[in-house]
């Protein structure tokens, strides 16, 4: 049953200690910096986390990893300059990495969404990450079998949600979310905007039959939205427009 | 296939990234990796309608954002702010990858640190013992276009070879590259092994064939 509350705490209060839970995000886009605070104050311990990363300075996925909340972490690419909460956890053997490429990643959670229960991937045949994997050859190209990854939990930040439940996001801030939507028992959305009014049905990107838990929450999202939708009310590009190609610019120096 | 060409003086990377961006077909829609390749966008000309995907969910992003164009919801997937061009789309993870996967992009830039004369890749791991694996995108991208081009320097700082019979390092996919660009060659591999020469930038054939004494090279045309 789909639920509106009012607290990032609130949100997160079902996840119990051993859960698996999808984490939204490229980077900062897209994170749901809030929820993970609060996953954080809630005490949830031996958790397995999947992200596209492990962490990212001092803040969010990285203080769960710091604290030692994460037991596991399925990813794509754990090490970046600013990660060093994850390199100290995984070099003293305090935290289990699954490495899966990134479209894997994000194919075994759609297939888990899906009701699939495996598929066979062109990505990372004869690599070591395939190794000990099936591989089969159809019609002369070579695949490996990837199983789906299902969460307890997904914790997605999206940008506005309608009374149905029904979700849009914000430019590259989708990223995974549409995906972990649907893939976990459970999932949990912070948004900037909690509307009053329905969404136009053509224009939702995530419908609420995915979505069971919503907290407004206020972000930096919100802001360049307003400051967006500001300058078309006055008749003038978005901000975010470029006026010139790349090539156009370098011509220009 | 154009004629085979030679140079007396390497290319540098500008230049390099110049004779790529000549070779991409008007309308193509090309994923430019992280670092170098995206320099190739610096030459792509607007009339040629080339669409650029970022798999981090996006096609037809712009230049680099500065000042007020500045957006935290905005980023390639070297995770810096990006523009939006007119027409552009967001998608998220799972159809960016699905785009890549099923066959629609028409080419994808990568760097590398060996390229196998058959064309396997090594540009992920350099296999060294305690490091911390990290992979991205690197494995579907390197599978995932019509073509994966390659811009890398022939050698390493150091003067070894990149271009191997076999690579050393570990794979990020295999017979995946049909093209290497250099700045001492262009050169395009096929499941024979046989290396094709385009172009020569200050090496001579001889000098090439000295260098990798393993891997057989035919001019272009020849």
């Amino acid at each position: 049953m789909l639920e509106f509350v009012d607290s990032a705490a609130q949100a997160v209060s079902r996840i119990t200690d051993g859960a698996t839970v999808l984490i939204g995000g490229f980077g900062n886009a897209g994170q749901p910096m809030e929820l993970i605070d609060a996953l954080m104050d809630s005490g949830a311990t031996g958790l397995t986390v999947v992200n596209n990363n492990a962490g990212q300075a001092d803040a969010g996925l990285a203080l769960l990893i710091k604290e030692r909340r994460v037991a596991k972490i399925i990813c794509s690419f754990p090490r970046q300059s600013d990660s060093w909460h994850f390199d100290e956890a995984y070099r003293a053997g305090e935290i289990e990495l699954e490495l899966v490429p990134q479209g894997n990643l994000a194919e075994r959670m759609r297939a888990a969404g899906a009701g699939i229960g495996g598929f066979f991937s062109p990505t990372g045949y004869g690599t070591q990450l395939a190794e000990g994997k099936e591989v089969r050859e159809i019609d002369g190209r070579h695949y490996v079998l990837e199983s789906p990854i299902r969460g307890d939990f997904a914790l997605i930040k999206a940008y506005a949600a309608d009374p149905a439940g029904n979700l849009v996001y914000r430019k590259t801030a989708r990223n995974f979310g549409p995906v972990m939507a649907t893939a976990a028992a459970h999932t949990i959305v912070q948004v900037d905007e909690v509307l009053e009014e329905s969404l136009n049905p053509e224009h939702v990107v995530t419908p609420g039959i995915y979505v069971d838990t919503v907290v407004g929450i206020p972000t930096e999202s919100g802001v360049k939205e307003r400051e967006e939708r500001a300058a078309l009310a006055a008749g003038q590009p978005k901000p975010c427009l470029a006026t010139k190609t790349a090539a156009e610019l370098a011509a220009e120096k | 296939m154009s004629e085979f060409r030679s140079t007396d003086a390497p290319l540098t990377q500008d230049e390099l990234a110049q004779v790529i961006a000549e070779d991409i077909q008007p309308g193509s829609f090309v994923n430019l990796g992280i670092g170098q390749p995206t320099t190739v966008s610096n030459y792509l000309s607007p009339e040629k309608k080339v669409t650029l995907h970022t798999e981090n969910g996006m096609l037809g992003f712009g230049p680099q954002a500065t000042g007020d164009q500045i957006d935290g919801d905005l980023i390639n997937a070297g995770k810096i702010p990006v523009t939006e061009l007119p027409g552009a789309s967001y998608f998220h993870h799972a159809d960016s990858f699905a785009m890549m996967r099923g066959g629609h992009l028409d080419v994808c830039v990568l760097g590398a640190y060996q390229v196998s004369a058959q064309g396997d890749l090594a540009n992920w791991s350099t296999g060294k013992p305690g490091a911390i694996p990290a992979v991205g995108g690197a494995m579907d991208l390197a599978i995932g276009a019509k073509d994966t081009y390659v811009m890398m320097d022939l050698f390493t700082k150091k003067g070894d070879v990149k271009l191997l019979p076999e690579c050393t390092f570990p794979l990020t996919g295999v017979g995946c590259v049909s093209r290497i660009y250099s700045d001492r060659a262009v050169l395009l591999l096929d499941s024979s092994g046989i290396v094709k020469v385009r172009e020569l930038h200050g090496i001579t054939l001889e000098e090439l064939r000295e260098a990798h004494p393993e891997v057989t090279f035919e001019t272009v045309g020849a």
